[in-house]
């Protein structure tokens, strides 16, 4: 069987065709890299993507800090781990980096900041 | 306050940091950023989700992390900056005329003034778009700010004009957000994002892309209560019979980017009306001595990556042109012919490498971009597709080019 998917690992965005049987990719054409193979592989067993959105921060000098995963997640578990990131609130100040969720629902992913927040004086 | 500077950088976004960084790097030291918002990054403050940075840095970042190295890197170095400040005015001689928050009015004579202004979207008066004009309808960029930045949620029922990347982007932002997004509608018969962003934006939440459609009447009084969608020929142009209704409370508008040019105007910048951006030569000079753009001031990207590798271009440029007081001259023309929508530079001189960035005017599959110069070929690219999403970028060699004859561009 012939698919036809479109690699979303870097801006390139090739459209590889693939040969596929039961589940396994017999062979692609039209990917620029070998990621391209991989990804296929990937998305045919357990397509996983990444996800940003953001949190609110108290004593911040901005009312919102972004937020990203650091590993592909599994695509059906995205609106769970939106509703799980959905329930932390932030303290200012905050670091570039920074872990808020561990191994978030056990998907072997971190939830970390992605923008320095410096607190505000006085507060 | 000073009143000189060897170099003034006109917005602090990717564009103007890379820049100058990097001419602080070659030495020129005595510089000054002003930036109009109260953070420095420009655009990328908003942009949260991942995809920066895979060619700058091999990695793939968000856009706040991408700007924060820049940031990073400005501050190490010491490099002046004002945030809070707006730049009002640059004259044919290079001062700058600008109001901050923090010094009131400041005048600047610069050796040398880099345009890295960045862009801003076309909106509805831009499209005629009939009908009334309630609240709920925004620009994509707009929407993003309130989301990302302002913690304002926009609305619950979305459909969303235009297939620009950053209404894809924010159909997927609105849906993580829990609001229903019905459709894309796109009046070309081609998306005009990234094939990349159609699938993880789009595909991946069920949100239906709808090609050769676009709104002919929006309804509603205080509050958007709707629009009606209709099918278009190949002009462009609604069918009249293939009218849609569906009710919504938001309109996002993602139709376009253009060049955001009226101080280089004020400063007798000549525009290029393909870009909407300066005419440059490759040392991203334009037509005013010692005035100098990049990023999407110069000509709308779509990788932020590139903007940064073409400020420091510029950066280096600019630096000779302090050093020795002039650069090069470029009498050789780039010309776009055809199937090519715009070049970037758009003169040459004709003795040394330079990059050319080009976009093609439509979706096109097994083809070449070639470059010749009287008659002779000097560079032919493969393509196995090329869109008008993606700015194409290739090097061409100061030792293949001749001297004398112009540059043609086509795509074939
Ligand atoms: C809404 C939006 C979303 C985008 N999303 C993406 C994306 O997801 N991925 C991607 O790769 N690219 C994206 N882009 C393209 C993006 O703009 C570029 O990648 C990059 O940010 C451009 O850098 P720049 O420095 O040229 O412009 P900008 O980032 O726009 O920076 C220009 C800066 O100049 C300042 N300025 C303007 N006028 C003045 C003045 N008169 N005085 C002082 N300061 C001034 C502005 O405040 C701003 O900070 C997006 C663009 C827009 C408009
Ligand atoms: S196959 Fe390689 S080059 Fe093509 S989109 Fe995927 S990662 Fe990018």
């Amino acid at each position: 069987m012939k698919r036809t998917f479109t690699c979303v690992l870097c801006p390139n965005g090739c459209d590889i065709e693939a040969e596929l049987e039961n589940g396994q990719v017999l062979g692609v054409e039209g990917n620029l890299c070998p990621k391209g193979k991989e990804y296929v592989t990937q998305e045919v067993v357990d397509p996983r993507r990444t996800i940003a959105t953001s949190v609110p921060i108290e004593g911040g000098e901005i009312p919102l800090v972004s937020v990203r995963v650091t590993q592909p997640i599994p695509k059906g578990r995205i609106f769970d781990v939106m509703k799980a990131i959905n329930q932390v609130r932030l303290q200012a100040p905050v670091h570039i980096g920074q872990v808020i969720l561990p191994n978030v629902l056990g998907l072997e992913s971190d939830v970390i900041i992605t923008k320095e927040v410096k607190s505000v004086q006085g507060q | 306050m000073r009143t000189e500077r060897q170099a003034v950088i006109v917005g602090g976004g990717p564009a103007g940091l890379a820049a100058a960084i990097q001419l602080y790097q070659q030495g020129v030291k005595d510089l000054l950023i002003l930036e109009r918002e109260h953070f420095l990054g420009g655009i990328l403050r908003q942009c949260i989700h991942d995809g920066f940075g895979l060619t700058r840095f091999g990695e793939t970042l968000s856009g706040p992390e991408y700007a924060h190295r820049f940031i990073q890197q400005v501050e190490d170095l010491g490099i002046e900056f004002i945030t809070d400040c707006t730049v009002l005015d640059i004259s044919h001689d290079r001062v700058v005329t600008a109001v901050s928050k923090a010094h009131g009015m400041i005048q600047v004579k610069a050796g040398a003034v880099i345009l890295s202004m960045g862009c801003r979207e076309r909106t509805r008066g831009a499209l005629s778009i009939p009908g009334t004009r309630p609240s709920g309808v925004y620009n994509a960029g707009v929407a993003q700010s309130y989301i990302n930045l302002q913690n304002i949620m926009v609305g619950k029922e979305v459909v969303i004009l235009g297939s620009g990347d950053i209404g894809m982007i924010m159909a997927r932002r609105l849906t993580l957000e829990g609001a229903h997004v019905q459709g894309v509608f796109e009046v070309q018969p081609y998306p005009s994002g990234l094939p990349r962003n159609i699938e993880q934006c789009l595909n991946d939440y069920n949100i239906p892309l709808h090609l050769s459609h676009t709104v002919v009447d929006i309804k509603g009084r205080e509050r958007l209560e709707g629009v009606t969608v209709a099918q278009c020929d190949e002009q462009l142009k609604p069918i009249p019979g293939t009218e849609e209704y569906y009710p919504c409370d938001t309109l996002i508008l993602s139709v376009g980017l253009i060049p955001e040019n009226e101080l280089s105007l004020a400063a007798g910048v000549e525009l290029d009306p393909r870009t909407k951006g300066a005419y440059v030569d490759e040392y991203y000079q334009t037509n005013v001595e010692g005035v100098f753009a990049a990023g999407n001031v110069l000509h709308v990207h779509d990788l932020v990556d590139f903007v940064s590798l073409e400020a420091e271009a510029l950066g280096n440029a600019a630096a000779e042109y302090l050093k020795v007081g002039t650069l090069p001259p470029c009498p050789l023309e780039v010309k776009a012919g055809q199937e090519v929508g715009h070049v970037i530079p758009q003169r040459v001189s004709g003795t040394r490498d330079f990059t050319l960035s080009l976009r093609v005017r439509h979706p096109l599959r097994d083809c070449a971009v070639v470059v010749r110069q009287n008659g002779k070929e000097l560079l032919r690219k493969k393509m196995r597709k090329a869109l008008p999403a993606e700015m194409i970028q290739m090097k061409l060699l100061g030792e293949k080019l001749s001297s004398t004859g112009d540059l043609e561009v086509c795509v074939e």
